[in-house]
């Protein structure tokens, strides 16, 4: 066992691990970050992603040694200080972003690492980004259509499908 | 997955070291090596992460040349190559998906050679010269068949250098499940010649289209091409797509890499 240290959501975490130990594994199990959720387990759904050093990460296929000494961000960290959702998760409740809510955790972080990125993606840029965010409920449309209207874009024009 | 020692050297020379031990597999990015462990298709004792070697990362314009660090994340080549050598900025901007290409690494890509993995396509499309811990390797001799490279155990890439064409384009059809290519072509036109290199579609890994080499060479338009067909004797046939379809994209994808081509 090896001893791992980095910082999740602000506050300092460490913990032992093995070398095989994934990082979902150390934030779920060690940490009780239970909102990481670990879907496919290949790499294929981004149910697990999380942001390491402000990019977006499949957390079930990283090593979480080699977070060691990262900053990583989660579902629980995003949030506002208050307590209130952040724009993002409100705007998933306002238009209905979720079904199961089982892909919901991922969606989040990939839509706010797009959006920090491109802080005014268009629906294909949109559609585009989340190539690798799997939702098995297929909802996607209203999730895009929440990720628009919480970069702030009229939303209205877009047809419930 | 079984269990291994995890080290995480700081230097090319630790690394070097690191992988002397029989036992020992170097670690890029993961994208495909933790899939493969979790599949226990492998089974290291010792991984030696290259991803803390700060001499291996990085984009720079050297002359008529791309100089990528082998430990370059496909999203950092896709930012800070998009001026130098787009054709290339765009392959890497369309590998998997924006959290792989946030982990995965060139020389990650290059040392498996996935045969439907992007980068070889480029590598070889553009005449790459692959720079290793002892030597320079290149393209054209570097890949060797499906996941098998010039490599030779603990050999690092720590960077491959990419001449820059006047034009090039990849024109890529994925596979609809993994995303990888189901076919693709990376087209790249050079002073001395046109460049078409193909992944995805053959059983001996990434290859160069000779006789679209050519044609282009001397005519560098989609309708060159025209009449042009490769065998299906070695494609890939699978639920995804048959030999035959497949050799029949590849002539597709050429045209649409060689009228995209800037």
């Amino acid at each position: 066992m090896t001893q791992v240290n980095m910082t999740v959501n602000g506050k300092a975490a460490s913990g032992d691990v093995e070398g095989r130990t994934l990082l979902a594994q150390f934030l779920r199990d060690s940490q009780g970050l239970t909102g990481t959720h670990v879907g496919c387990d290949t790499s294929q759904c981004g149910a697990c992603v999380v942001h390491v050093d402000g990019k977006a990460v499949k957390s079930c296929t990283m090593l979480a040694l080699e977070a060691d000494g990262a900053e990583v961000s989660t579902i629980e960290g995003q949030a506002n200080a208050d307590g209130s959702l952040n724009v993002i998760q409100q705007a998933f409740q306002d238009h209905h972003g979720l079904q199961c809510g089982f892909c919901t955790p991922g969606m989040v972080m990939s839509a706010a690492a797009l959006l920090k990125d491109n802080p005014k993606p268009t629906e294909t840029e949109v559609r585009d980004y989340l190539e690798g965010n799997i939702c098995r409920c297929t909802g996607y449309h209203n999730i895009v259509k929440a990720i628009l209207a919480a970069s702030g874009q009229d939303v209205s024009a877009i047809a419930a499908e | 997955m079984y269990n291994f020692d995890f080290v995480k050297p700081a230097t090319v020379d630790e690394a070097v070291k690191a992988l002397a031990d029989d036992e020992a597999q170097a670690l890029g990015g993961g994208q495909t090596l933790i899939p493969t462990l979790k599949q226990r298709l492998a089974s290291p004792s010792k991984l030696v992460s290259l991803t803390g070697i700060a001499e291996m990362k990085g984009v720079s314009k050297q002359g008529d040349t791309v100089v990528i660090g082998g430990g370059t994340t496909h999203r950092t080549v896709a930012e800070e190559a998009a001026s130098a050598y787009p054709g290339l900025a765009d392959l890497a901007g369309r590998i998997g998906d924006p959290a792989v290409r946030n982990r995965g690494t060139i020389g990650g890509s290059l040392a498996n050679n996935d045969p439907s993995a992007c980068y070889p396509a480029a590598a070889l499309g553009s005449g790459a010269t692959i720079v290793t811990n002892s030597r320079e390797i290149a393209a054209d001799d570097y890949f060797q068949g499906m996941f098998t490279t010039a490599l030779e155990e603990g050999e690092i890439i720590t960077e491959v250098r990419f001449p820059i064409p006047k034009k090039s384009a990849y024109a890529k059809i994925a596979q609809p499940a993994s995303r990888f290519p189901l076919v693709a072509v990376f087209v790249a036109q050079y002073a001395d010649g046109v460049r078409v290199a193909v992944t995805g579609a053959s059983n001996n890994g990434v290859f160069r289209w000779s006789e679209a080499e050519a044609a282009l060479s001397g005519n560098f338009a989609a309708d060159a091409l025209d009449g042009l067909t490769v065998a299906s004797d070695d494609m890939i046939g699978d639920l995804h797509g048959t030999a035959a379809y497949r050799a029949h994209l590849v002539g597709v994808m050429a045209k649409r890499a060689v009228a995209a081509a800037s």
